[in-house]
């Protein structure tokens, strides 16, 4: 777990720093083992928490990675959820929308990728688009912030992609999603 | 040496044979008048290498249209003597007798004779010449024979249909005889598959793949197995339809935020947008004639149907009952759509008689999806649900006929399409 995180981490950073977009399937998956060559050694690779704890020094570039993960950082939580059949952002989620807003006009470097979701229900192409529309609201409503429209992208991925397999209201739930992933976590 | 290859060639084969999981055909309902038929066992039916009448009293059965009338077992040579009020006190409006002769070049002949007892007239002939590998090709020839002459329409039991397997996963895009005997699979993918359709020439697919983890549209010859992208633009790229033509397709693009819906040449080129709205409009389908785009938008608060003529203008709503109504699948007369309503809770197949606007549901069950009307129009194939696992089903247009399609091994089987009248 702690090397997967690290690795994350290290991906991240080579992603942000070759100012990758998200073109190419290419895209390194999460790495799931560290024993491949190939994978980024991450000399700086910095520990999950942040500095104070541990005393090692960090660039800002890895204070800022280290934040989005942070566990006690609104920016560690990623996930805006959405009622059936719907893609408006519910009023609970106005602080959580406002903190990435922040962090991604404070950091024009970052790009992040905006992949709708939505429950099995239904027609498969109507929920690609139902998707979209729920990624299109978490774009639209960082923009209304002043986030800029270059550093956001906004896909679907419909039905097909579910964080919970099961045909009952709370795997439905956890599906009718928008995910918001910066670079290089995806 | 030799041997070893043989062997290895006789491994391959069985491999081949046992590799996919066949859908068995299940019918669950029955047309109100069917038709009595004895169909006799097939003098020289033995040479063959693989059972031919059975693929044929298969194919009647299974239209629902057709009652099997027990022909005894002995084989009754297509061109015998045979006493009709023998065969009507057995209840038989129909017998079907067929001989198998080889001919030169491995190949075999089959003679058949159908009479209409009911109708008393000269008996129907029909000869087929067919290599030993189209045995099952030529029973659903034979059937389509047999049902184009009992009932004025064309058979489909020679069409092909495509759909998806998921198998843990692992996406198979699959071609299939219509009866679901004869998979194959066109592509392998860890990524989804979804949306295949047929061109109107049965020789190529279009469908949207995940490969590169996003929806982008391919399409991919049959004959060559060779494919190509047809449109890859920002954003996702889904729901392609064949226009009755073959040379462009309705597609939904989302490069400029919201699902919109444009046509485009079959090899990528020409793009035009057909309908803008800043709501959901998707699932485009062109009516037979080419005349209209009929399509899915939730423009008016809810997803409906509505349709648009081809070469833009204004948009009609077609659907107003219910709060879900999507899919839009014409029936290759035009006459009929058929769409996936939500009715309380539940998503049936319903169809819609386009000139009265008058709905029926036509399936009692709650998880169906993509409708796809056969190229006769008589049955609509759809992707259900029982047990938690995606399987095919197919009921007929009046929703009288039901039939199951499931796989007998593991699978979530979704997403069909029928193939049209056209085979490669």
């Amino acid at each position: 777990m702690r090397t997967h995180t690290k690795l994350s981490i290290a991906a991240l950073t080579l992603a942000v720093l070759a100012g990758c977009s998200s073109t190419g399937p290419e895209q390194p998956a999460a790495p799931t083992e560290d024993k491949s060559p190939t994978a980024p050694t991450g000399p700086t690779v910095s520990p999950v928490t942040p500095p104070s704890v541990d005393g090692k020094k960090m660039t800002a570039e890895e204070a800022l990675l280290a934040q989005l993960k942070d566990p006690n950082s609104p920016l560690s939580k990623r996930i805006i959820y959405f009622d059936y059949d719907s893609y408006v952002i519910k009023d609970s989620y106005a602080s959580l929308i406002s903190a990435h807003a922040k962090f991604l006009t404070a950091n024009p470097k970052f790009k992040m990728l905006i992949q709708g979701n939505t429950d099995e229900r239904g027609s498969r192409e109507y929920n690609l688009a139902l998707g979209q529309k729920r990624a299109e609201a978490v774009k639209r409503a960082l923009m209304l912030l002043g986030v800029q429209e270059g550093q956001l992208e906004s896909v679907s991925l419909g039905e097909e992609k579910p964080r919970m397999v099961g045909s009952d209201e709370a795997s439905y739930a956890e599906n009718r999603r928008s995910e918001m992933l910066y670079s290089g976590e995806f | 040496m030799i041997k070893l290859f043989r062997l290895m060639a006789v491994a391959l084969l069985f491999a081949a044979q046992f590799a996919h999981a066949q859908l068995t055909v299940e019918i669950t309902g029955a047309g109100a008048n069917r038709i009595p038929i004895a169909i006799a066992n097939f003098a020289g039916e033995g040479l063959l290498p693989q059972a031919l009448v059975g693929v044929v009293r298969a194919d009647l059965e299974r239209s629902g249209l057709f009652k099997l009338v027990d022909p005894g077992p002995t084989p009754v040579h297509q061109d015998a003597a045979v006493d009709l009020n023998q065969w009507k006190d057995r209840g038989a409006d129909a017998l079907a007798l067929a001989s198998i002769l080889p001919v030169p070049g491995g190949r075999y002949e089959v003679r058949m004779r159908l009479y209409d007892i009911a109708r008393q007239g000269k008996p129907d002939g029909m000869i087929f010449v067919f290599a030993p590998a189209t045995v099952r090709e030529t029973g659903h020839r034979i059937a389509d024979f047999i049902y184009e002459k009992m009932t004025g329409e064309r058979g489909v039991f020679n069409t092909q249909i495509a759909y998806v397997v998921k198998k843990g996963s692992r996406f198979e895009l699959t071609i299939d005889d219509a009866d679901g005997q004869n998979p194959r699979i066109a592509l392998r993918s860890a990524d989804p598959i979804i949306s295949p359709t047929w061109s109107p020439d049965g020789t190529r697919l279009a469908y949207v793949s995940f490969e590169a983890k996003k929806p982008i549209i391919y399409v991919h010859s049959l004959t060559s197995t060779s494919r190509s992208v047809v449109a890859n633009f920002k954003g996702s790229n889904s729901a392609p339809a064949w226009a009755p033509d073959g040379k462009r397709l309705a597609i939904v693009l989302t490069k400029d935020g919201s699902s919109q819906i444009y046509t485009i040449n079959a090899d990528g080129s020409g793009l035009t947008r057909v309908a803008g709205s800043s709501s959901i409009d998707t699932e485009p389908q062109f009516s037979p004639d080419g005349q209209y785009i009929y399509f899915t938008s939730d423009r008016g608060g809810s997803p409906q149907i509505y349709r648009v003529p081809a070469s833009g203008g204004n948009a009609e709503r077609i659907t107003f009952e219910g709060s879900y109504n999507v899919t839009p699948r014409l029936s290759p007369d035009g006459k009929t759509l058929a769409y996936v309503s939500r009715n309380g809770g539940r998503f049936q197949i319903t169809a819609m008689d386009l000139a009265t606007r008058q709905t029926q549901i036509l399936t009692d069950s709650s998880r169906d999806e993509s409708p796809s009307f056969a190229p006769n129009g008589r049955m609509i194939l759809y992707a259900s649900e029982i047990g938690g696992r995606g399987v095919l089903s197919a009921v007929s247009a009046d929703g009288r006929v039901k039939q199951k399609l499931s796989g007998q091994a593991g699978g979530d089987v979704r997403e069909p399409a029928w193939g049209p009248f056209n085979k490669p």
